[in-house]
């Protein structure tokens, strides 16, 4: 037993923001009380005083990268969960860009047994939507459900066609499972390394417009409408492809987004030729900055995703136009959250959460909350502590943070995944 | 007054005196080029390491001959006979190179930022001969040497440049040298080669604008900056050489819209009969052979500066850290503006 005591508790699920205590039993949560006042038997129980601290649903992250199988020298599903844990998530959704790329269920299998002996966070692979997610044939999408994926995504480049697109939206909506597409508009951001604007020029690094994302969100909201599908648009970073969400929302569509924390601290004008600053999508504009923020706060946006993506330092360590995209994210995105979100009082603390939990939990289908029987997976974090990011003491494999050095107010504290602390500071 | 940077990687950071100091640094330098005897003994026992990741024959030659003229010593790396074919890192060719103890490294670079990259992992200065379409910071000093030698300012001129603007490094560094001395710009060119964000990329208040027809672009010029059409650096489909002579080759009739003598500069290599008549790269108004001759005095001048500045004659104090006992690095980054947004 394990009991959480003197917390503030948020709840979004059943929009609770109050103190409570909190008694874990097993893996499943048993009871929650206002302080002191929880009526099952607990003297035997391990005590963890949150006092001081929030305490929420596990959060979720629906996209990340844990670069195994084939990447090992990047991230490792035990480094990467490790990271995750130290972030303050209890589960993780993996995109299947990996050597081999997770387009069969034996991956899938591989992905799963390799994360039971993992940090303890929940992994939740995602499998490719076309075969070696080369856009020609529709992967294995029922076999590798059924060995526990929670969607598909041909992540790091989009579904290739249009007509394929259709058809693996048809083929997900029959298997009720979310299509996430990376929206790119392939021939508007060839050669590209960031977004396209005066810093680019002034730079001379190769830009791509806005509208290499938004052109792509468009075509696929019109083919939502056309099947009917789910369709959850990653790592989202421009006002306009922000308001064709809205606008399918708005239809009553089943269209949703994410955003990073990267995308709506960071924009184009803090990019310097350091391959810590290039990402796909790249920072944008001030103004989509601004855009996102609001999409978060008015519920446009249904989650904050880290897209954490590590390559190891030889990779990176390039000339910025021959380095891969992506940077981590795992263990600063409660952190910017609070930064970028709730100490400007731009986002309630509840709002954040919800993005966190609930929010990422209805994309993929399932439910977030705190009560009885429900399992044991809590988030405790400060919203005050002060801390600075030291990316040499990550548990990653990779260094490719621009956060590096960072202070911040606010952290993760404690992970409890299935009634177990897996990673406490 | 000194240059106080360690290296020379871009001319957009430097305020208008260090642009001046380096060019009046430049001008006894010009005098040698005059000399029967051109070789000094200034930096004997140096040596200039001459890495050229993208080919280049006359920067290279210029870079070369300039410290062959102060008496320095020089090793040449260049791409096509480098272990960078064999598939090494740039930073590991670099570094290879940096443990033959070289004094200085002067590189050019198809990426974008690749200078500003190498001069981050290494202690000696670094001067950037050109990398991808960033800047070509010793082509902008040669051009305004040029232009001050014969109109004899370089103050309120203004200046129309024409052709792949997207493309090229060489206008970048002469917006950002001319534009701290209130020169004015027309960009003039095929609209996909001239983006609009471009006219914002001077410091505030230098006045850039666009203009797609060469005619009215040219209409009260001093001075004409013709570039070449870089195919290689093309991602875009291009337009053909008849549509590009048609709109924008500069010719002798063409050029009388401009101030009756008005200069007109180019970078080389040309391409007679495509961007220039050999008519204009000929005749009086051209300084294109001065070009090249000022820019060994530049080199020159900047080897001068940077090898004899770096850490006294003596070479680096044994032990002494290079990164904190010497000049800031000559990069964006140190000057980088504030953005409120991020504060941390």
């Amino acid at each position: 037993m394990l009991l959480i005591k003197n917390g503030r508790v948020i709840d979004p699920a059943s929009k609770t923001d109050a103190a409570r205590d909190i008694l874990l039993d097993g893996e499943k949560i048993v009871e929650l009380a206002a302080p002191g006042k929880l009526t099952r038997d607990h003297k035997n129980a391990e005590v963890f005083d949150a006092s001081g601290l929030i305490v929420a649903p596990g959060f979720i992250d629906l996209h990340a990268h844990l670069r195994e199988p084939g990447q090992e020298s990047s991230e490792t599903i035990e480094t990467g969960t490790r990271c995750a844990a130290r972030g303050g998530f209890t589960a993780v959704c993996c995109m299947p860009n990996t050597k081999p790329v997770n387009d069969n269920a034996s991956v899938t299998r591989f992905i799963l047994d390799r994360a039971k002996t993992a940090a303890g966070v929940r992994v939740w692979p995602i499998g490719a939507a076309s075969v070696g997610s080369k856009g020609e044939a529709i992967a294995e999408i029922a076999a590798m459900k059924e060995a526990g994926i929670v969607a598909v995504s041909d992540d790091g480049k989009p579904i290739a066609t249009a007509k394929l697109t259709r058809q693996v939206m048809e083929y997900c909506r029959s298997l009720d499972i979310p299509v996430i597409e990376h929206s790119e508009d392939v021939s508007l951001a060839a050669g590209a390394v960031m977004r396209e604007g005066v810093t680019s020029s002034r730079l001379g690094l190769r830009g791509m417009p806005a509208a290499a994302e938004s052109v792509c969100v468009a075509r696929d909201v019109q083919l939502v409408e056309l099947t009917g599908a789910r369709l959850h648009v990653a790592h989202l970073s421009a006002k306009a492809s922000l308001e064709q969400v809205r606008w399918a929302k708005q239809r009553g569509l089943h269209v949703t987004c994410e955003v990073t924390p990267h995308h709506f601290t960071l924009i184009d004008e803090d990019v310097q030729y350091d391959s810590r600053y290039k990402m796909n999508p790249p920072l944008a504009a001030r103004e989509d900055r601004e855009a996102l923020i609001t999409g978060l706060a008015d519920g446009t946006v249904d989650a904050i995703a880290t897209d954490h993506a590590p390559h190891e330092p030889a990779l990176k360590d390039v000339e910025f136009d021959r380095a891969p995209f992506g940077i981590l994210g795992f263990e600063t995105a409660i952190a910017l959250s609070l930064e970028q979100l709730v100490h400007t009082g731009r986002l309630t603390l509840m709002r954040m959460v919800e993005l966190f939990t609930t929010g990422p939990a209805s994309v993929l289908g399932i439910e977030r909350k705190l009560a009885p029987n429900q399992p044991a997976d809590l988030t405790i974090f400060s919203t005050t502590h002060e801390w600075t990011y030291d990316v040499k003491q990550s548990p990653s494999k990779s260094r490719n943070s621009p956060f590096d050095a960072r202070t911040f107010k606010g952290a993760p504290i404690a992970t409890i995944v299935a009634g177990r602390i897996i990673y406490k500071m | 007054m000194t240059y106080r940077y360690r290296d020379l990687l871009a001319l957009e950071p430097l305020s208008a005196d260090e642009l001046t100091f380096l060019l009046d640094q430049s001008r006894p330098f010009q005098e040698i080029q005059r000399h029967p005897l051109k070789k000094l003994a200034t930096l004997r026992g140096k040596t200039v390491a001459l890495a050229f990741f993208e080919n280049s024959t006359r920067t290279r030659i210029s870079f070369g001959t300039a410290a062959s003229r102060l008496g320095a010593d020089t090793m040449n790396l260049q791409a096509e006979s480098s272990s960078v074919k064999k598939g090494e890192s740039l930073l590991d060719t670099v570094q290879t190179l940096d443990a033959m103890k070289p004094d200085c490294l002067v590189m050019r670079h198809a990426s974008s930022g690749a200078a500003d990259f190498v001069a981050r992992h290494l202690d000696i200065p670094v001067i950037n001969a050109g990398d991808g379409t960033h800047e070509h910071p010793s082509q902008g000093l040669l051009d305004a040497l040029t232009i001050r030698d014969r109109l004899g300012k370089i103050d309120n001129l203004n200046v129309t440049i024409l052709g792949d603007l997207q493309h090229s490094r060489v206008a970048r560094s002469n917006i950002h040298l001319l534009g701290k001395f209130g020169c004015r710009f027309t960009l003039c060119g095929p609209a996909m080669w001239v983006p609009r964000e471009l006219e914002k990329i001077g410091a505030p208040g230098v006045s850039i604008r666009r203009v797609f027809k060469l005619e009215e672009a040219l209409e009260d010029a001093d001075v004409v900056l013709v570039l070449r059409v870089q195919t290689e650096r093309m991602h875009e489909p291009s337009i053909s050489n008849e549509d590009y002579v048609l709109g924008y080759q500069l010719n002798a009739e063409r050029l009388r819209h401009a101030k009756p003598n008005a200069l007109v500069l180019h970078p080389g290599p040309m391409n007679r009969g495509s961007e220039i008549t050999s008519e204009v790269a000929d005749g009086s108004q051209s300084c294109v052979l001065e070009q090249v001759t000022n820019g060994i005095a530049v080199r020159m001048a900047l080897l001068f500066l940077l090898i004899s500045g770096a850490a006294g004659d003596g070479g680096h104090p044994a032990g002494t850290s290079a990164e904190d006992s010497q000049a800031p690095r000559n990069r964006r980054s140190t000057d980088k503006k504030e953005v409120p947004h991020a504060s941390d």
